[in-house]
C-alpha cells in the first residue's frame, strides 16, 4: 500500500472510529440538546471519514469504495490513533477526548487546506469549519464541568488524566513517509504539537483544571497495533455487512 | 405524498385526536373536569369558530389546557423514547451512507422532542417536570416503541410503517387549534415524511436484494404491521376520550377513520415493495371505496400498555439511566452559569462604582 493511501486511511479511520464512539451517546447524553449536538458531531466526523475513505480508495485505484474500506478491512489494517478507539461511556471522558481530538483535527485540517493533494485540501477546508464548532462545544463543557460543582471538577480532572496520555500518538511522525511531507501532501504531525498544546493548556487553565503530569501511553494505532477495545468496536460495526458480502443496502 | 390529500376540510382542528391518535396509547380519562361549552370563555369559543389559533396568552378553559399539556408531553416522550429502537442500529448500520441517514434520523427525533417540550412549556409547565412524569411512569409514550428492533430491516419497517402511521395522525395536528403545537407539527411532519420515504427505500432495496435480505424485510413487516395499526388506538367505541373530544368539537377524525386511511395508503405501497402484509383479510372493497381488513386484536396493545411488552422495562431503564447518569453534568452546567452570572454582576457593579466615582 502506498504511503499516500496509508496517510489518508489514518485520517479517515480517526474520524470513523471517533464517530462510532460518538454515536453511542445519541439517546444517552445528559440532556436532549446534547443528544442533538453529539449526533451532529458524530455526523460531521462520519462525513469526513466517508470523503477520506472514498479518496483513499481512488488514490489506491484497486476498486475499493468507502464501504469496502470501512467494513472489510481487519483490525491490523486500521490506522487510527488509539486515543479515539477506547471506550467512551463517561460524559467527562467524552468531552475531554473531544477537546483533544477536535483541537488537533482543527490544527491539522487548517494545515492540510494547503495540501498539494487537491481533494484532501478540499476535504480539510470543509472539516476545518466543522471542527471549529467541535472544539468550541468541547471547550464549553470542559469549562462547565471543570468550574461547575466540586463533584464535576473531580470527575473532569479524572477524565483529563485518563485522556492525556493518549495524545502523544497524534504528534508522532514515526510511521509517516518523509517524502509525503516533502511533496506537500501531508503535514508533519510534530509541527502540530505546539499550537495544539497551547490551546489545550489555555482551556484547562480557564476550567480550573490542572494539566496532568502523566507519561505517554503505549499507542501504536497508526501501525495497526490497537488496544483490545478495537476488536469489539469493529466486530459490532462490521458484523452485518460481513454477514452478507456483495449485496447492496 | 398521498397523505396530505386526505386533509381537506377546514373545521376546527382536533387537539385531542392525539389522545387516541398520534402515538396513540393514552386512553385514560383526563384529570380535568369536562368543560361544557357554556363555561368556556367567549373569546376562546370565538377563536375556535373562526378556525383561528389559540395562543399562549389567550384565555382558555382549564380542561383544554390540561388536555393539551398531557397530549403534547406524551407526544414529546414518544419522540425521545422512539430514539432507542432505531438508535440500536446506529453502530451496526451496514453501509456508511445508511449509518449517516440513520444518525440524522435519530437526531431529528431528538429535535422533535425539543420542539414539543417547548410547545408544552408555553402552557405553563416545565420540561423537567414532564420528564419526571415520564420517568416515574405517570405519563406514557407510544407503545410501538416497546417492540424490539431485531434486524436491520426493522429500521426500514419502522420508517415506513411507524413514521407513516405517525404522519397520518399528525398531519391534522398541523391545523390544531393551539398555535404553538400546530406550528411544531408543521416542522415535525415535514421531517417525518422524509423518514417514511427513507424507510420505504431501505425496504425496497432489501426486497430487491438477496434471498436473505428479502426474508429479512418480509419478517420485519410481518412483525411491525399489527403494532402499527394499534398505534391509532382502540376502536372508537372503546375510546372514551375520543367521544369527549368529539363532544368538545375538537376531534375530527376518529381512530378508526385514521386507521382506515393508513391502510388504504399502505396496501398499494406494499405492492410496490413486492412485500406482503400479514393479513389474509385484506381486500379492496369497491362499494366502500376502502380496503377491508381483519379486525385488530387489541389484547396485545392493552398488555403492552400495562407494561408487559417486550421492551417496556428496557426502554424506561435506558431513559432513566441516561437522565440519572447525566445529573452531575446538568448540575455542573447550572452551577457554572450561576458563577458566570455572579461574575458578570460584580463586573457591572464595579464599573458602575467607577463611573460614579469619576462623576
Ligand atoms: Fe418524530
Ligand atoms: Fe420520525
Amino acid at each position: 500500500m502506498s504511503a499516500h493511501v496509508d496517510y489518508l486511511l489514518g485520517l479517515a479511520d480517526d474520524a470513523l472510529v471517533s464517530s462510532q464512539r460518538m454515536g453511542w451517546w445519541i439517546s444517552r447524553s445528559p440532556q436532549l440538546e446534547e443528544d442533538v449536538a453529539m449526533a451532529n458531531i458524530g455526523l460531521d466526523q462520519l462525513g469526513q471519514a466517508r470523503a477520506l475513505l472514498t479518496h483513499a480508495g481512488a488514490v489506491e485505484a484497486a476498486g475499493r469504495d468507502e464501504d469496502d474500506l470501512a467494513y472489510f478491512r481487519d483490525e491490523r489494517d486500521f490506522r487510527n490513533v488509539c486515543l479515539v478507539e477506547r471506550p467512551m461511556e463517561d460524559f467527562g471522558v467524552a468531552m475531554a477526548r473531544l477537546l483533544v481530538f477536535a483541537t488537533w483535527q482543527h490544527e491539522l485540517y487548517g494545515a492540510l487546506s494547503a495540501s498539494t493533494d487537491a481533494t484532501l485540501a478540499a476535504v480539510a477546508a470543509k472539516a476545518r469549519k466543522e471542527t471549529a464548532y467541535h472544539v468550541d462545544h468541547a471547550r464549553q463543557w470542559t469549562l462547565r464541568l471543570g468550574d461547575g460543582t466540586a463533584e464535576s471538577h473531580d470527575r473532569m480532572q479524572a477524565a483529563v488524566e485518563a485522556e492525556w496520555p493518549w495524545r502523544e500518538e497524534l504528534y508522532d511522525a514515526g510511521t509517516l513517509a518523509p517524502e509525503l511531507v516533502e511533496r506537500g501532501i501531508a503535514v508533519d504531525p510534530g509541527t502540530l504539537r505546539e499550537p495544539v498544546e497551547a490551546r489545550l493548556d489555555a482551556v484547562l487553565a480557564e476550567a480550573t483544571l490542572s494539566r496532568p503530569d502523566v507519561a505517554a501511553a503505549y499507542s501504536r494505532g497508526r501501525q495497526g497495533r490497537h488496544t483490545e477495545a478495537m476488536g469489539y468496536l469493529l466486530a459490532e460495526m462490521q458484523h452485518l455487512a460481513r454477514s452478507h458480502p456483495g449485496v447492496t443496502w | 405524498m398521498v397523505l396530505h390529500a386526505h386533509v381537506t376540510d377546514a373545521d376546527i382542528c382536533n387537539t385531542a385526536c392525539y389522545r387516541g391518535g398520534v402515538y396513540g396509547n393514552d386512553f385514560t380519562a383526563p384529570e380535568a373536569a369536562r368543560t361544557a361549552p357554556a363555561d368556556e370563555p367567549a373569546s376562546f369559543r370565538a377563536i375556535l369558530v373562526e378556525d383561528g389559533r389559540v395562543e399562549p396568552r389567550d384565555e382558555m378553559p382549564e380542561g383544554y389546557r390540561k388536555t393539551l399539556v398531557r397530549q403534547i408531553a406524551q407526544h414529546a416522550h414518544s419522540e425521545i423514547i422512539g430514539m432507542q429502537p432505531e438508535g440500536n442500529w446506529v453502530s451496526r448500520a451496514p453501509s456508511l451512507r445508511r449509518k449517516a441517514i440513520l444518525m440524522a434520523k435519530v437526531q431529528d427525533e431528538a429535535g422533535h422532542g425539543l420542539y414539543l417540550y417547548a410547545a408544552a412549556e408555553t402552557l405553563g409547565v416545565d420540561r423537567a417536570d414532564l420528564l419526571d412524569a415520564l420517568h416515574s411512569g405517570r405519563q406514557k409514550y407510544s407503545s410501538i416503541f416497546n417492540y424490539p428492533t431485531l434486524t436491520w430491516a426493522d429500521v426500514g419497517a419502522i420508517g415506513w410503517l411507524v413514521d407513516g402511521a405517525a404522519i397520518v395522525n399528525q398531519v391534522p395536528l398541523c391545523r390544531c387549534s393551539y398555535g404553538p403545537y400546530a406550528r411544531a407539527m408543521v416542522r415535525v411532519c415535514k421531517e417525518e415524511s422524509f423518514h417514511q420515504r427513507q424507510g420505504f427505500e431501505i425496504l425496497h432495496t432489501l426486497a430487491h436484494g438477496s434471498q436473505a435480505q428479502r426474508q429479512m424485510a418480509q419478517d420485519a413487516v410481518n412483525r411491525y404491521w399489527w403494532p402499527s395499526l394499534m398505534m391509532f388506538g382502540p376502536p372508537d367505541d372503546d375510546s372514551p376520550n375520543s367521544a369527549q373530544s368529539m363532544a368538545w368539537g375538537i376531534k375530527r377524525f376518529s381512530n378508526d377513520d385514521l386507521r382506515q386511511r393508513f391502510i388504504d395508503m399502505t396496501v398499494p405501497q406494499s405492492e410496490a415493495l413486492g412485500l406482503t402484509l400479514p393479513d389474509d383479510g385484506l381486500a379492496w372493497n369497491e362499494e366502500r371505496g376502502h380496503y377491508d381488513f381483519t379486525p385488530v386484536d387489541f389484547t396485545e396493545l392493552f398488555e403492552v400498555i400495562r407494561g408487559n411488552g417486550p421492551c417496556n422495562e428496557q426502554r424506561m431503564a435506558h431513559r432513566v439511566g441516561a437522565h440519572e447518569d447525566g445529573a452531575w453534568a446538568r448540575e455542573a452546567a447550572a452551577a457554572y452559569a450561576q458563577k458566570q452570572a455572579q461574575k458578570q454582576a460584580q463586573r457591572q457593579a464595579r464599573e458602575q462604582a467607577q463611573k460614579e466615582g469619576a462623576a
